[in-house]
């Protein structure tokens, strides 16, 4: 009613009384049909005011077909079996409950079609309305079946409605996030969810087809709200939610089968992965993957493709495949070559800056605490990310340096990194930074001179734990989990914390100028203007 | 009990006896031997009658009662009450009175009866004693009187004094006198004050004994005429001085009067010696009063030695180098917690001589006189050249009158300086000549008064907006902002500066608080004038003295301050990064607030409350916020600057500053392609803002010519053409290149020098194209190229730190030196006094558990005697019984024998 409540005052009571009378025709109407069939033709009207302009209005006609449709759908006015045509009902010979009913379930299905076209309605709460309509009849027609049940294979699901519902969701053009995520709710049900999934992965092999290659950021970031919002169950036994309960063989229907979710979930699952993705998407599956998708895959092995592809992007999208990696390899045996080498050439300046960083570092130390791993690979991990700790803030500092500190404690032989007695002449470092190859960058042969310029770092935490090289390391190894997620914040507080009984320290220089002292560089490049 | 041994020995001993009982020694007759074991009682009475028998003198003087105390050290000069005792007296003593009290009791126990005395006033306590014992006398005298003794007269009867029987008296009367004679010498001033002020009541007393004593009545007499004629004597002495001194006195009048009869003559001829005797006669209180002055503030001030410049030199010299040597301790950082040195602030002239009092106040007006003249003479040339229009005319008549103000401030300043230095001088050439000052103020300020009307009008105009000289401190930065606002920037700095004389912490107690609040304000005030646009940076930068006074007297408050600013914008940008994984630059305000932590605290130290946080914000920013415009490209810059300046004297590596340089020089990087370097976030290699700095045409390049870059800019550019753009660009990149080189100077030593610079080198020398750029800036880079590649230092390989070797253990006991001696060491007053008061009462109470011990040996004591009492009654009964039954029986038996017979 926006745009009458913006219009002339004195219309706005007209309107409000419109508005009334015609929400109470909507219910009268409902009323009607429900009550008897003569007033049958009313139905029309409903209908008809879905199609309204005003949303109050279709929102009205939705919940009165709500509830017209399923007091239909309980009484059992709706024509069992297949439908004819309503040519075919007038031609035909049927009696006038037939009849009746044929009408009315002809009125039911473009009721339907309806409130699947509301579902790409502009505002939200028709679009939610028609949702939840929708799914109640999916509910009803489940309990009260419109078709005869024919074969073991579905039993009474409506799928064809919900397929259609679905088909709606997973739109091409609009961001449906709000939607979905109202839509997550029915998902819980353990049959909805399986025959969301096979509708999804039906979908998305239609539409991606049609595009031929191409990228559809909407859609496919529809079908991954949809897709990352499925929350598998881990037992058997906790199947036990179902929207329609089916009356016999109740064991044998796959919806209430783990394995044939199972199945299902992965089919969805590598259908929506086959196609080209935009990158960022890349990352968002990327961060759910080992823990919401790989678990429930019944063959997990078969995301190895979709892995090493993106492990192979670089970045970003690199480090965060190393996760799903390392539980593929870690649990179902994957033999990945060159591992350790492309992990190694994933180590450059960026890794320290980027959001991942925590996650990073900790699967890089789980790869790296193997101790079968050979001295000069560990000794070029070492040297090439205290290479890199030239270029990265404090708060990474403080992680990598007990890093590193750890890689040589668990391999004495790279002892010599940081204690080389036998050699006293000067040299210039033999380490070769670009090259790739962990085997061919002489390493071992040099000495973590980087840490020692470390040591003059202006943090004094980092200048502190730089200075550990000084000394033999202790056995133990330093706990690096909870310097992982240490941001820079946390860095500066702690500053401010520090030394709280001590009177402060003062410059003695005394300041008479803005821009004077230490060298007065600012006012060597600036001026007060 | 005795050991075997003791009882031998007892049977040498012939004239002891040795009570067990009580371990006393009596002795006795020459041939008596008790050794008394079962029969303390018998004994008892025996040793009580014979004490009692003798007299204290004998007891005292017989060694066996005696018990000497022996005493460790001789004190001399210390009377001791315990040194003999006499345990044998004490003891009786003690027995006696339990017989007294306890025994009583214990007798009376278990009875109902009760012993009620009924002598007069026994128990009316209001009475007095000796009313008690007149109306106790008289009763007892009407008793005898009214009854038998009718006509017994006089006879019992005895006289008594002071219950002493006259007749004694009497008897004793020659000892009575012998003691006369110093009642006497007590008596002689007695009598001499009742001499002189006529009082009675001694002198009868006197009389009174003279009356008594006839025969001594000679004495007494011939004393009181001696002291008669002392009192004489004394009374003309008296006289003759009183005498002496008026004939004085008008020899002196006279001498004076002959004087002035002279003086007219001898003013003329010599005035010198007519200011010495001037004084004499007419100003006598004054030259008294001035002499007094004088001897006090020779004493009050004793002048210290002037320290000639070289000394002063040397001191200030000394001093910096103190504080430089404390400077590198706490740079390097591994001593900082173990030493708990207390801070000493110094001032900018202190003379090291410990003199804190007002320091405060002395610091800042030389510190005005110091700086004032310059700032002064800045101001006018600023004044003139500026043309903002926004101060009018009154404005900048304000300003004059501010000047005006300022002058007479430092006027006075002078004069309390000379003060100070010659305030021996006389107090009233300095009045005259502040009068002369005065009206030479008037006469100077007159003339400007009476030019012209419109000016007079101004003038008065300035009169009214002229500062008051006293200011309350502002108790919200609102307060302090109505304050300041609306003046120009020479009177802001007057008014802090008269908040702070105002309020100072030597002149009330709360004032202390006030002004720490005032740092937090005024820090406040110039982030405000820092955000305003275009930015009051000029007077930001008067305002720097007095934030760094403040903090020198609140270093502590200055740093909370501090560390909310940066802790709020941290925040902030902290919660930026949270949300959008990126934050925007800083603003001028928090650029102009790093640069005041610079200049407040000292940034070289290893660990610093302020400044680490302070450089880690620094870090953060040039991190986490990315470049998209120039002036944001500026804001790093001044960044980097704030970052290179904070390690400048430690020489500490920054990382970020580096990265951010190279990410600077690649936004002039025309062609991005196969970059053999890499750069870190939040700069991109290729990307939408990259080539930020890369010139638009080269036809700028010629016409530029470096100048420093605004701060101003930083929050806002107006470069209206491409040509404008290209020479800020060139600006830009002038102040990188430079910022590169110092950096390169600057970490020369570090081990990691060259594969630090390693990027910034490649990028120099294959990707930006020098050959259009103006030679100024082809010149930078080929000194920073120079530097970097100068022949990269060989490193040795490193080897851990030599263990020292563990030193061993030393067995040797560790001495500590007391030095007072006696007393218990280490314990304040409260628990000395607590110790004593325990001492005590422990002493107490081994006293009343020994009292205690001792009534129930007493009491079971008499319990025995009692019993034994009864049973020899009892035996007694018996054998009387036995015996007459025995008699009777005797009878009997004889009675049967004879009617045998």
């Amino acid at each position: 009613m926006a745009s009458s409540r913006s219009s002339n005052v004195s219309t706005d009571k007209s309107d409000e009384t419109s508005r009334k009378s015609s929400k109470k025709d909507i219910n009268n109407k409902a009323e009607l049909v429900m009550k008897s069939r003569k007033n049958a033709n009313d139905v029309f009207d409903l209908l008809e005011y879905l199609q309204a302009d005003k949303e109050k209005d279709v929102a009205c006609a939705v919940n009165a077909c709500n509830k017209l449709f399923c007091v239909l759908l309980e009484r059992g006015d709706l024509f069992v079996g297949q439908l004819p045509t309503e040519e075919e009902m007038l031609s035909g010979s049927y009696s006038a409950e037939e009849k009746y009913r044929i009408f009315m379930h002809h009125r039911y299905n473009s009721c339907k079609d309806l409130l699947l076209e509301l579902i790409s309605h502009e505002s939200f709460q028709v679009k939610e309305s028609a949702l939840v309509t929708l799914m109640k009849f999916v509910s009803m027609e489940g309990q009260f079946p419109l078709l005869p049940v024919d074969g073991e294979e579905h039993y009474n699901f409506p799928r064809e409605l919900l397929r259609a519902v679905v088909d709606q969701l997973l739109s091409e053009k609009e961001d449906m996030a709000l939607l979905i995520s109202r839509f997550q709710e029915f998902l819980e049900m353990e049959d909805v969810r399986y025959y969301v999934m096979g509708s999804v992965s039906n979908n998305v092999g239609r539409v991606m087809d049609k595009a031929k290659g191409a990228v559809l950021p909407v859609y496919q970031n529809n079908v991954f709200l949809l897709t990352s919002s499925i929350t598998m169950p881990s037992q058997e036994s906790e199947l036990s939610n179902f929207l329609v309960k089916q009356a016999a063989k109740q064991e044998e229907w796959k919806a209430g089968k783990l394995k044939e979710h199972k199945r299902v979930f992965e089919r969805m699952w590598l259908i929506f992965l086959k196609h080209k993705l935009p990158s960022n998407m890349y990352k968002k599956i990327l961060v759910i993957l080992h823990d919401s998708i790989l678990p429930h895959m019944s063959k997990p092995t078969l995301m190895i493709d979709f892995l090493t592809a993106a492990y192979e992007v670089g970045g970003a999208i690199s480090l965060l495949a190393l996760n799903g990696l390392f539980v593929l390899i870690h649990q179902h045996n994957l033999d990945y070559p060159d591992f350790y080498k492309k992990l190694y050439s994933l180590l450059e300046p960026s890794v320290f800056h980027v959001k991942y960083r925590a996650r990073f570092f900790h699967l890089a130390n789980l790869f790296l605490s193997s101790s079968h791993l050979p001295v000069y690979l560990v000794a070029a991990f070492a040297k090439r990310l205290s290479r890199l700790a030239l270029t990265a803030p404090p708060a990474a500092l403080l992680m990598i340096l007990p890093f590193v500190c750890n890689l040589i404690r668990r391999h004495p032989a790279c002892r010599v990194l940081i204690h080389r007695p036998s050699a006293e002449e000067p040299c210039n470092d033999p380490y070769l930074m670009e090259v790739d190859d962990p085997a061919q960058c002489h390493a071992m042969e040099s000495s973590l001179w980087e840490l020692q310029t470390l040591q003059k770092h202006y943090h004094p935490d980092v200048a502190k734990a730089a200075m550990a090289i000084n000394k033999p390391l202790s056995e133990e190894e330093d706990d690096i989990s909870e310097l992982l997620e240490l941001s820079t914040y946390e860095l500066f507080e702690r500053g401010l914390k520090q030394k709280e009984n001590q009177a402060v320290p003062l410059e003695f220089e005394v300041a008479t100028q803005l821009l004077q002292g230490s060298g007065g560089l600012l006012g060597a490049h600036f001026s007060l203007e | 009990m005795l050991s075997l041994g003791h009882q031998c020995n007892l049977a040498q001993l012939d004239r002891q006896i040795y009570d067990l009982g009580s371990g006393k020694i009596h002795s006795l007759g020459p041939s008596i031997i008790f050794i008394t074991m079962g029969k303390p009682q018998k004994n008892k009475n025996l040793a009580d009658k014979v004490r009692r028998t003798k007299t204290t003198k004998e007891i005292k003087n017989n060694p066996f009662e005696v018990k000497i105390n022996r005493k460790k050290f001789e004190v001399l000069g210390r009377k001791t009450k315990h040194d003999v005792g006499l345990p044998g007296v004490s003891r009786s003593k003690a027995i006696q009175k339990r017989k007294d009290t306890l025994l009583k009791e214990y007798k009376q126990k278990d009875k109902s009866n009760k012993f009620i005395d009924r002598r007069f006033g026994e128990y009316d306590t209001k009475m007095a004693p000796e009313d008690k014992i007149l109306k106790r006398f008289a009763l007892e005298r009407q008793r005898g009187h009214d009854k038998k003794d009718i006509y017994n007269l006089n006879e019992e009867e005895e006289l008594t004094h002071y219950g002493q029987s006259l007749a004694e008296i009497e008897k004793l009367n020659d000892a009575v006198d012998s003691d006369s004679e110093s009642e006497e010498k007590g008596l002689l001033s007695a009598e001499l004050t009742a001499s002189h002020f006529g009082g009675g009541g001694g002198l009868l007393r006197k009389k009174g004994t003279g009356e008594n004593g006839d025969e001594g009545g000679q004495k007494p007499k011939s004393r009181q005429e001696l002291i008669e004629e002392l009192i004489i004597k004394s009374k003309q002495e008296k006289r003759e001085r009183q005498n002496q001194k008026e004939e004085a006195q008008e020899l002196t009048e006279k001498l004076d009067q002959d004087w002035k009869a002279i003086q007219g003559l001898l003013s003329k001829k010599l005035p010198k010696t007519e200011a010495k005797e001037d004084e004499q006669k007419p100003k006598l209180e004054e030259y008294d009063m001035m002499v007094r002055e004088l001897g006090f503030e020779m004493k009050a001030q004793p002048s210290e030695k002037l320290k000639s410049p070289e000394e002063v030199a040397k001191e200030e010299q000394e001093r910096l180098q103190k504080l430089e040597a404390d400077r590198l301790r706490r740079m390097q950082g591994d001593v900082e917690e173990s030493e708990n040195k207390k801070h000493v602030h110094w001032s900018a002239d202190d003379l090291n001589d410990g003199f804190i009092l007002d320091k405060e106040d002395k610091r800042t007006l030389s510190y005005q006189d110091g700086k004032w003249n310059i700032e002064e003479e800045m101001e006018r040339e600023e004044d003139e050249e500026e043309d903002d229009g926004e101060e009018g005319e009154s404005g900048q008549e304000e300003d004059e009158e501010g000047e005006e103000s300022d002058a007479e401030d430092e006027e006075e300043d002078e004069d309390s300086e000379e003060d100070d230095s010659h305030s021996d001088l006389e107090s009233e050439q300095d009045s005259d000549r502040e009068k002369e000052e005065e009206k030479g103020e008037e006469v100077a300020s007159k003339p400007s008064s009476s030019l012209t009307e419109e000016e007079r009008l101004a003038q008065q105009e300035a009169a009214k907006a002229e500062l008051p000289y006293t200011f309350a401190a502002p108790e919200s930065y609102s307060d302090l902002k109505s304050l300041l606002q609306g003046h120009s920037t020479e009177k802001q700095c007057l008014i802090v500066e008269r908040i702070q004389k105002c309020n100072h912490p030597s002149l009330a107690a709360g004032n202390k608080l006030k002004l720490q609040k005032l740092f937090g304000f005024l820090l406040e005030y110039t982030g405000e004038l820092a955000t305003m646009k275009p930015p009051r940076l000029d007077t930001i930068n008067k305002l720097i003295p007095k934030l760094y006074g403040l903090c020198q007297l609140f270093p502590d408050a200055a740093c909370n301050a501090m560390q909310t600013v940066l802790n709020d914008s941290a925040h902030e940008m902290e919660e930026s990064i949270e949300v959008k994984g990126r934050a925007a630059f800083p603003g001028l305000d928090m650029l102009i607030y790093l640069k005041v932590t610079a200049l407040l605290f000292p940034t070289s130290d290893f660990r610093h409350p302020v400044a680490t946080p302070a450089l880690v914000y620094i870090s953060q920013a040039l991190t986490k916020c990315p470049v998209t415009t120039l002036e944001e490209v500026t804001s790093g810059l001044v960044l980097c600057c704030l970052a290179l300046e904070y390690v400048t004297l430690s020489q500490r590596f920054v990382p970020e500053l580096i990265n951010f340089l190279l990410g600077v020089l690649h936004l002039a990087v025309p062609v991005k392609k196969t970059l053999g370097y890499f750069v870190v976030p939040p700069f991109r290699p290729v990307g939408k803002s990259c080539d930020l700095l890369a010139m638009s045409n080269a036809e700028g390049m010629d016409s530029w010519s470096r100048r420093a870059l605004p701060l101003s800019a930083v929050q806002g550019l107006t470069l209206a053409s491409d040509t404008d753009r290209d020479h800020y660009r060139l600006s830009l990149l002038a102040s990188c290149l430079d910022l590169v080189k110092q950096s390169v100077s600057l970490y020369k030593p570090l081990p990691s020098f060259s594969h630090i610079f390693q990027p910034i080198r490649v990028l120099l020398t294959k990707h930006l194209p020098m050959e259009s750029y103006p030679v100024h800036i082809q010149d930078l880079r080929r000194e920073v190229l120079e530097m970097i590649s100068g022949a990269p230092a060989l490193k040795t390989p490193l080897v851990f730190d030599k263990k020292k070797p563990i030193p061993l253990k030393f067995f040797t006991p560790k001495i500590v030196e007391v030095l007072d001696y006696g007393k218990k060491r280490g314990s304040s007053k409260q628990e000395r006094e607590r110790e004593r008061l325990k001492h005590k009462y422990k002493k107490e109470f081994k006293g009343a558990l020994r009292e205690i011990r001792k009534d129930t040996k007493f009491l079971a004591r008499e319990k025995l005697t009692e019993i034994m009492s009864r049973d020899a009654e009892r035996k007694r009964k018996v054998k009387e019984l036995f015996g007459s039954l025995a008699t009777q029986e005797g009878e009997w038996k004889s009675l049967k024998r004879k009617k045998r017979k």
